[in-house]
C-alpha cells in the first residue's frame, strides 16, 4: 500500500525515462458508418460484430453492461431478442426451499459471462485476465480503429525479439506482447447475412459492434444532437436581431 | 402606509402586498431592472453571466445525477453506467454535468483574463476580486472531487496523487493525507466523502457568488476604458441592454457547449478512465484534467517536493494579493502600453504550461516549465509593480459617453458626442 503511494509521488516527481519505449505502430483507419454528426450505426454491420462476439470473443471475454434487451438497438426483433436471451441458462434465485435454481435468461438479463469472476478467468486465461468488453472501444485510445487495427496485427516478431510463452506478437498492442491469441482469420465465421468473411471485413464488423455496446446511445445522441444545435442556431441569429434593436437607439 | 412597511411602487395589489414586506420585487428591479451599468462593455463582459448560468445547470444536472448515482466503491462504476444506458436520458444529463466542467472553466478563466486585462481587481473592487478568488478555489475543490465519483483509473489514481501532495506538509504531512483519505489508501471513505463533499462545496459557490454580486453592485462594475462613472450620460438600464447582450452570448456559449455534448462528448476526458478503478495497477500517465495541467505543471517544475507544492498553491494565492502588487493607477491595459503586452504573453504562459502538465517531463519539457513557471511568478511579482511605476499611461479619456475626445491624434473625426443615453422610463 504505501509502495503504491511511493510510485505515484516518484512519477509525480521524477522525470519518466522512455516510459514509451515500446512505441506502438499507427493505427489503420476504417471508416465509420457513426462518424459524423449525422453518423448512425450500420446496423448489419454490427450485427455481423454480434455474430463474431457470440461465437468468438464471448468464449472469454464478458460483456457486463450490456442487456440482451440493448440488441433492439443493432436491428433485432423482440423474438429475435427472447430467443438469443433464452438460450443461456442464467441463475434463478432461491426457490421455496433456499435452494438456488436456473433458469433460461430473459431479454432484462446482461449478457452471460464466460467466468463465474475474475479470478476464474485469469486462471483458465493463464494469468491474464480478459478485459471486459461493454466498454473496450471507449477505453482504448484510438477507439474502434484501435480494435479493427489489433485485430490484424498479428505478425511475426521482428528478428531477434522474444515472444514470451503464451504470449503473442501484435505490432498495434503497447508493449507488442499480447496474451490473446490471434481471435480471428479469414471465414473464421460464416456470415449469417453471406458477406465474404475476410479479415478486414470481421475486424471492421467486431469493432462496429464493440463502439455499440460502448456507446448504446449514440445514434439518438447524433440526431437529438444535430435538433439542439439547428434550434440554437435560430435561437442566436433571433436574440442577435433582438440585441441590434434594443441597442439602435444607442449607438 | 403603515409603519414598518416598505414603500414599494408595485402595481399589483397582491405583489404589492408581499413587496411591502419582503421588497423582492423591488430589489430584482434596482438591481437587475434599472442597474446603471457602464454604456460601453464588450462581450468580455458577458462571461460572469455565462458562469452563473453554468453553475445553475452544473447544480441541476447535478441532482439529477445523484439520483442514480451510488456513492460506493464497489458500485460507483457500474451505477454511472447504469445512468449511461439505463436511466432516460442519463447520457445527456451526464454528458452536459461533464463536459459543464469544463465548459465552466473556460468560462471563468476568460472572465479572470478579463478582469486582468481591463484591471478589474484595482481600487475600489480588490475584495470583489478576492472573492472571484475563493470561488475558483472552490471551484477547483469540486471539480477534483467530482472526476473522483466515477471511480475510474484516472479518478482513482488522479485522487491518489493530488491527495498525496498534502503528504509534502512537514511532520504531520502522513497524518492529514491519512485524515484525508479516511484510511492508508483511496478508498471507500475516500468516495462517499468525496460524494459528500462534492455535492456540498457548489452550493458554498452560489453563496460566495452572492457576495460576489453583491460587492459589485455596491461598486458597480469596471468597464473596458476602466475609468469610473461619471453620470447617467455614461451608464445604460441593465435590462434591457445587458440581458439581451448577455443573451446573445448565452446563445452561442450553449451553442459550443452542445456541440461537445452531442458530437465530441469524450474529447476532453481520458480514455482509460472507462476502465474501473484498480488499486493494483498504476497506468503509464496520471494526468490530471485539462484545467488543472499549468497548476500541475508548476508543481513538477520545481524539483524539491514542499516547494513544488507551496508554488502551485502560491500560483493561485498570488491572485489574491494582485490588487496591491499592481502599482498602476490606470485599470485598463488600453491605456497601459507595456502591461497590454504582458497579460496576453502570460495567457501564452499559461498555455506553455498547459502543454508542459500534459507532456512527460523530460527534456526540452523540463525546461520549458522552468521557464515558464519562472516567468509565472515574475509577472505577477516584478513585472506587475516594476511597470507600474515606470510605464507612462496613455492619456484617458473624459468619460464613458465621449471616450475620444482626449486622444493627440484623434485627427478630425466626428466626435460620438450625441451618444447620450435615454434613460430607460419603464425598464
Amino acid at each position: 500500500m504505501r509502495l503504491r503511494v511511493l510510485a505515484a509521488l516518484a512519477f509525480l516527481m521524477a522525470p519518466l525515462g522512455g516510459a514509451n519505449a515500446q512505441e506502438a505502430a499507427p493505427l489503420l483507419h476504417s471508416h465509420w458508418s457513426f462518424d459524423g454528426i449525422f453518423g448512425t450505426y450500420d446496423k448489419a454491420s454490427a450485427q455481423r460484430g454480434f455474430q463474431i462476439y457470440s461465437q468468438i470473443c464471448s468464449a472469454c471475454h464478458s460483456m457486463n453492461y450490456m442487456a440482451y434487451r440493448n440488441l433492439a438497438g443493432i436491428g433485432l426483433s423482440p423474438a429475435q431478442i427472447k430467443a438469443v436471451a433464452a438460450a443461456v441458462t442464467v441463475p434463478g434465485g432461491l426457490d421455496d426451499q433456499g435452494k438456488e435454481t436456473e433458469r433460461p435468461g430473459r431479454p432484462s438479463d446482461t449478457f452471460k459471462a464466460p467466468f463465474p469472476n475474475d479470478k476464474a478467468a485469469e486462471a483458465a486465461m493463464g494469468g491474464a485476465l480478459p478485459p471486459d468488453q461493454s466498454l473496450l472501444v471507449a477505453a482504448r485510445d484510438g477507439g474502434p480503429n484501435y480494435i479493427y487495427s489489433l485485430m490484424q496485427g498479428y505478425v511475426d516478431p521482428p528478428a531477434g525479439v522474444q515472444v514470451p510463452v503464451g504470449h503473442y506478437y501484435n505490432k498495434y498492442f503497447p508493449g507488442h506482447m499480447i496474451a490473446m491469441p490471434p481471435p480471428l482469420t479469414d471465414n473464421a465465421v460464416t456470415y449469417a447475412d453471406g458477406t465474404k468473411a475476410t479479415l478486414a471485413q470481421e475486424a471492421h464488423d467486431v469493432a462496429t459492434f464493440l463502439t455499440y455496446t460502448s456507446y448504446p446511445q449514440l445514434d439518438e445522441q447524433h440526431s437529438l444532437g444535430v435538433r439542439v444545435l439547428l434550434f440554437l442556431i435560430f435561437m442566436t441569429i433571433v436574440t442577435y436581431i433582438a440585441k441590434r434593436r434594443v441597442w439602435a437607439d444607442v449607438h | 402606509m403603515a409603519a414598518g412597511l416598505f414603500k414599494s411602487e408595485v402595481k399589483n395589489p397582491v405583489l404589492r402586498w408581499v413587496d411591502t414586506r419582503l421588497p423582492l420585487i423591488t430589489m430584482m428591479q434596482k438591481e437587475y431592472g434599472s442597474f446603471p451599468t457602464p454604456r460601453n462593455f464588450n462581450y468580455f463582459w458577458n462571461f460572469g453571466a455565462l458562469a452563473t448560468v453554468t453553475l445553475m445547470i452544473m447544480i441541476m444536472t447535478g441532482v439529477f445525477l445523484a439520483m442514480n448515482y451510488t456513492p460506493n466503491a464497489n458500485m460507483a462504476f457500474s451505477s454511472v453506467q447504469h445512468i449511461m444506458r439505463d436511466v432516460n436520458y442519463g447520457w445527456l444529463i451526464r454528458y452536459v454535468h461533464m463536459n459543464g466542467a469544463s465548459m465552466f472553466f473556460i468560462v471563468v478563466y476568460i472572465h479572470i483574463f478579463r478582469g486582468l486585462y481591463y484591471g478589474s481587481y484595482k481600487f475600489p473592487r480588490e475584495l470583489l476580486w478576492m472573492l472571484g478568488v475563493v470561488i475558483l478555489l472552490l471551484m477547483m475543490a469540486t471539480a477534483f472531487m467530482g472526476y473522483v465519483l466515477p471511480w475510474g483509473q484516472m479518478s482513482f489514481w488522479g485522487a491518489t496523487v493530488i491527495t498525496n501532495l498534502f503528504s509534502a506538509i512537514p511532520v504531520v504531512g502522513q497524518s492529514i493525507v491519512q485524515w484525508l483519505w479516511g484510511g492508508f489508501s483511496v478508498g471507500n471513505p475516500t468516495l462517499n466523502r468525496f460524494f459528500s463533499l462534492h455535492y456540498l462545496l457548489p452550493f458554498l459557490i452560489v453563496g460566495v457568488v452572492f457576495l460576489h454580486v453583491v460587492a459589485l453592485h455596491i461598486t458597480g462594475s469596471n468597464n473596458p476604458l476602466g475609468i469610473d462613472v461619471k453620470g447617467p450620460q455614461d451608464t445604460l438600464p441593465f435590462h434591457p441592454y445587458y440581458t439581451v447582450k448577455d443573451s446573445v452570448g448565452l446563445c452561442v456559449f450553449l451553442l459550443i457547449w452542445a456541440a461537445f455534448v452531442f458530437f465530441m462528448p469524450n474529447l476532453l476526458g481520458d480514455t482509460i478512465n472507462s476502465i474501473p478503478a484498480n488499486p493494483l495497477q498504476t497506468p503509464a500517465d496520471v494526468v490530471p484534467e485539462w484545467y488543472f495541467l499549468p497548476f500541475y505543471a508548476i508543481l513538477r517544475s520545481v524539483p524539491n517536493k514542499v516547494l513544488g507544492v507551496a508554488l502551485m498553491f502560491a500560483s493561485i494565492g498570488v491572485l489574491f494579493v494582485l490588487p496591491w502588487l499592481d502599482t498602476s493607477p490606470v485599470r485598463s491595459c488600453r491605456f497601459r502600453p507595456i502591461y497590454r503586452i504582458l497579460v496576453p504573453l502570460l495567457v501564452v504562459d499559461l498555455f506553455a504550461l498547459g502543454y508542459v502538465g500534459a507532456h512527460h517531463p523530460q527534456g526540452f519539457v523540463v525546461l520549458l516549465g522552468r521557464v515558464a513557471t519562472a516567468w509565472y511568478f515574475l509577472h505577477f511579482l516584478v513585472f506587475t509593480p516594476l511597470v507600474g511605476w515606470f510605464e507612462t499611461p496613455l492619456p484617458l479619456p473624459e468619460s464613458i459617453a465621449k471616450p475620444i475626445v482626449r486622444k493627440p491624434h484623434s485627427g478630425g473625426g466626428p466626435i460620438p458626442g450625441g451618444a447620450v443615453a435615454k434613460p430607460m422610463e419603464n425598464a
